[in-house]
């Protein structure tokens, strides 16, 4: 979110002070006072030993990864990198994870990670993967949630800043991606002032069920407006999706100024099953473009990158009934819908008013054809003909809403800093919470699905300030933990998080909590770099390539003492963890090596790629501590000159020469 | 022999065939850093991991003192025990088709000599693996200590507690065995009674009996 951010903190520093005289002289705010009150330590302790209640998936924001938090306590569990490379873990590093992150323009080593969706059945999450969206590389990932892995990344063409992604239908058909940016399609040199004439923003449909199988469905082409978020509708609306747009004004520059003219922008309605039908009947023009789809082997656990180069493209000029435009006050932000399909709620950042549509209402609009015109074969639809309500003076800077099952809405306030809630179909403003401070999202558990366990809400707030022990002019981002369970909202913890969470889900820790993989099978490693035990290690020479194959094991590696490896050779280190036990990983590092280490979980094989620079003789080791011999878990590789007579050797262990002797003898 | 005590050897041999494919007994460790425990079990004919990777990560943990891997192959025992078992319930079939008292006595006897020898065999085992360690290539050496697991109880084995029970074949046996010494003794009564009372009595309680 970081223009919109940037946009609404420009107003916020601009406006900040009329704005706190109007409101505090309208006495809309309570008091920024600390608000903890009764029992809240209590309710988000979590006794050693014992779980959380729920898991929360928080985008790293501009870190490029997932951050997974324990619901109450607010306790990391695990960082999950998914666009960005991971030292920790060798993610994006290793021979294994690298094809992960190949695009068209070469390997990428970070992105911008904003929405995390969980894959949902009949509407609601399932727990079965957790999908997240790059803004800048526009990219959609897929992390498998029984280990915490991300196993596929598919690039989005015809496309710049994949934003409102990767929103999710129903029973998981498809994940979205829009532009943020739109630009000349296909990208061309064009002069940037020509941009209402040539530049083209996409919505891409992506099919999402079947794993390590992703794929552009379909793109619909749209007039060059700012795509900002998205939501598939459910139950009535099932079949529909939609879009945020701002930019309506078509700016090319300035768009802080130029972009904010129109007292309305629009939300486009898509009807999915339209365009699909368009599709079927052979009206979308399949166009050359090229993409990257890279996933994970689940057998060799090493990552494939593949290369597409067709897309087809659904134009609502020639697919009539495939987008709608709905009027939305002012630049709106966040399209959600209500857990019944009804109601689909607009935030309108710059509004004074929070705007909800009727989807009974669009479709007797769509019969009645209650059109204000037509854009690019879109027609825009009478803003009074699909209003279902507006939210009166509910604050500032209204952004996203989340809601509870139970018949309110949550909606957080940029600039007037808080969390205001309001009633669905009486639409009056019943609670209002501060947030420490100018809260971006907000989450609840299945907020925005079918089912939302509305037990807590999720504040995740972009300025930190004073809320934390201070750290220098750059503080972590603070997220803060309400109790809904009842009439008024309660405060019950402040957090850090990782990178900037931009926007989170959860789910009931009991969805996913005993699928949990403990360690990969050695038998059921199809690496071709897999060493299943220490006899079985070796090296081999091909050219100035070297290949070393070697077993991981408390607390030894085999084999441990390597030479014949020349100066120019290029060394790869295939290891191989065959332990069978949870939790029991090895690492590996040699001495200069200019990449990572490799994190070795059980029963899997990663390759570190080292070219020595000079002669010497240089040590490796295991960098997870894992044993109490893991100072002892070591070896060392000698490099000779290039033309040195070194024969090329790799011992094995004393046991293993043993072993061998005596299968000799057998013989 | 009357009907009952023949029908209740018939009972115990089948009961001995069940426990061939029951686990005899059970040894668990646990130590704070395997909460979840790791075990073993044994069956008549093998000595398994309590599951899929536990027989190996126990061998793993064991090279640290140098104690010798436990191959269920390497164990001679395992291949004739099932074959004893089966045995003796062909012996305690052969039993009831007999009836005869002494051959039941022999039944028992040679049942508790088995048994008897089994337990000194398996005690051998864990002293063996216990004390016999690789100590050229033990990598954890506390002098005086040795690593015999229990034959009952619990024993404290450095950071392991070791825990070892009978497992349910082993209940199953000794109910054989119980069964076998019912028999007996219900025709011991019935002796009883015949010496007592008068021919039509006894042949009476027989039917009682019966």
């Amino acid at each position: 979110m970081k223009i919109p951010m940037t946009r609404s903190a420009g107003l916020a520093i601009a406006g900040i002070v009329a704005v706190g005289i109007i409101y505090a002289c309208a006495g809309q705010r309570t008091a920024t006072t600390n608000l903890v009150t009764g029992d809240a330590a209590s309710k988000v302790y979590v006794a050693p030993g014992s779980y959380d209640e729920y898991y929360a998936f928080m985008s790293g924001g501009y870190s490029g990864q997932v951050s997974v938090y324990g619901l109450p306590s607010g306790r990391l569990l695990k960082l999950v990198p998914v666009f960005s490379q991971f030292a920790e873990d060798g993610y994006g590093y290793d021979a294994e994870t690298k094809p992960l992150l190949e695009t068209t323009y070469g390997f990428i080593p970070w992105d911008d990670s904003h929405h995390p969706e969980l894959s949902m059945t009949d509407g609601v999450p399932d727990g079965r993967w957790l999908f997240i969206n790059a803004n800048n590389t526009p990219r959609i990932a897929r992390i498998d949630l029984t280990r915490f892995e991300t196993d596929e990344i598919i690039q989005i063409p015809n496309s710049a800043g994949g934003h409102a992604s990767p929103f999710t239908t129903p029973n998981t058909k498809y994940v979205v991606s829009a532009t943020r940016f739109s630009v000349p399609i296909p990208n061309t040199d064009v002069a940037i002032d020509s941009y209402k004439k040539n530049f083209k923003g996409t919505l891409s449909f992506i099919t999402a069920d079947q794993p390590g199988k992703m794929d552009i469905a379909f793109q619909i082409l749209m007039p060059g407006y700012n795509y900002d978020l998205g939501h598939a509708g459910k139950g009535p609306s099932d079949g529909w999706f939609f879009f945020t747009s701002y930019n309506s004004e078509q700016a090319n520059t300035k768009l802080e100024e130029n972009a904010s003219q129109n007292d309305k922008d629009y939300i486009a309605a898509v009807n999915y099953k339209r365009a699909e039908e368009c599709v079927a009947q052979g009206q979308a023009k399949a166009t050359t473009t090229e993409y990257y789809h890279n996933y994970v082997d689940p057998g060799s656990r090493q990552a494939k990158s593949e290369k597409k180069t067709s897309v087809k493209i659904v134009d609502p000029a020639n697919c009539a009934g495939v987008v709608y435009y709905l009027p939305t006050p002012k630049s709106p932000h966040g399209v959600d819908v209500d857990p019944t399909g009804e109601y689909i709620v607009a935030g309108g950042k710059l509004a004074t008013v929070i705007p909800v549509h009727s989807f009974t209402k669009l479709q007797k609009a769509i019969a009645d054809k209650a059109f204000d015109k037509t854009v690019d074969g879109i027609p825009v639809l009478k803003y009074d003909a699909v209003m279902a309500g507006e939210v009166q003076k509910p604050g500032l800077g209204p952004l996203h809403t989340e809601f509870d099952g139970k018949g309110y809405a949550y909606t957080s306030m940029f600039i007037s800093s808080e969390v205001v809630k309001w009633k669905l179909g009486t639409w009056e403003v019943v609670d209002r919470a501060p947030t420490y401070y100018s809260i971006g999202h907000l989450m609840i558990p299945g907020g925005d699905s079918k089912h939302p366990w509305g037990k807590y809400l999720v504040a995740m707030n972009k300025i930190t300030k004073d809320r934390y022990l201070p750290t220098g002019p750059e503080m972590a981002q603070s997220a803060q933990l309400f109790d809904i369970s009842g009439d008024k909202m309660k405060l019950l913890l402040d957090f850090p998080t990782i990178g900037e969470p931009h926007y989170a889900q959860a789910l009931p820790a009991s969805l996913i909590k005993d699928k949990q993989v403990k360690f990969h099978k050695l038998s059921e490693n199809t690496s071709p770099w897999m060493t299943k035990s220490e006899a079985d290690g070796g090296i081999t020479r091909n050219g100035k390539h070297i290949d070393i194959k070697m077993i991981a094991i408390r607390s030894h590696f085999a084999p441990d003492n390597i030479e014949g490896v020349q100066v120019g050779d290029t060394v790869n280190f295939h290891v191989t963890n065959i332990e069978q036990d949870w939790d029991i990983l090895h690492g590996f590092a040699v001495l200069g090596a200019q990449t990572s280490e490799l994190i070795l979980q059980p029963g899997e094989t990663r390759t570190l790629t080292w070219i020595p620079k000079g002669p010497g003789v240089y040590p490796f080791y295991c960098t997870d501590f894992c044993s109490a011999l893991h100072q002892e878990m070591q070896g060392y590789i000698r490099v000779s000159p290039a033309g040195s007579s070194v024969k090329l050797m790799a011992n094995v262990s004393k046991k293993t020469q043993a072993q061998l002797a005596e299968a000799k003898k057998e013989k | 022999m009357s009907r009952l005590p023949r029908m209740l050897f018939l009972i115990a041999a089948g009961l001995l065939l069940v426990a061939n494919q029951l686990p005899l007994w059970r040894v668990s460790l646990v130590a704070p850093q395997y909460p979840e425990g790791l075990g073993m079990v044994i069956d008549a004919h093998t000595v398994r991991g309590a599951t899929e990777n536990d027989l190996g990560n126990i061998n793993k943990l064991n090279h640290y003192i140098g104690m010798k891997a436990i191959e269920p192959s390497e164990i001679p025992e395992l291949r004739v025990m099932p074959w004893l078992i089966a045995g003796l319930a062909l012996f305690a079939a052969g039993v009831a088709l007999i009836g005869k008292r002494p051959v039941a006595i022999a039944w028992l006897a040679s049942f508790a000599a088995l048994g008897l020898v089994g337990m000194w065999d398996f005690w051998k085992w864990e002293y063996a693996y216990g004390h016999d360690l690789d100590y050229a290539h033990a990598i954890i050496k506390v002098p005086g200590m040795t690593y015999q697991p229990p034959l009952i109880g619990s024993k404290q084995l450095l950071n392991f507690t070791a825990t070892s029970w009978p497992a349910s074949g082993t209940f199953v046996l000794a109910l054989a065995f119980v069964l076998g010494a019912v028999a007996l003794f219900l025709k011991r009564k019935h002796r009883a009674v015949t010496r007592t009372n008068a021919a039509p009595a006894a042949r009476q309680s027989q039917v009682v009996l019966a």
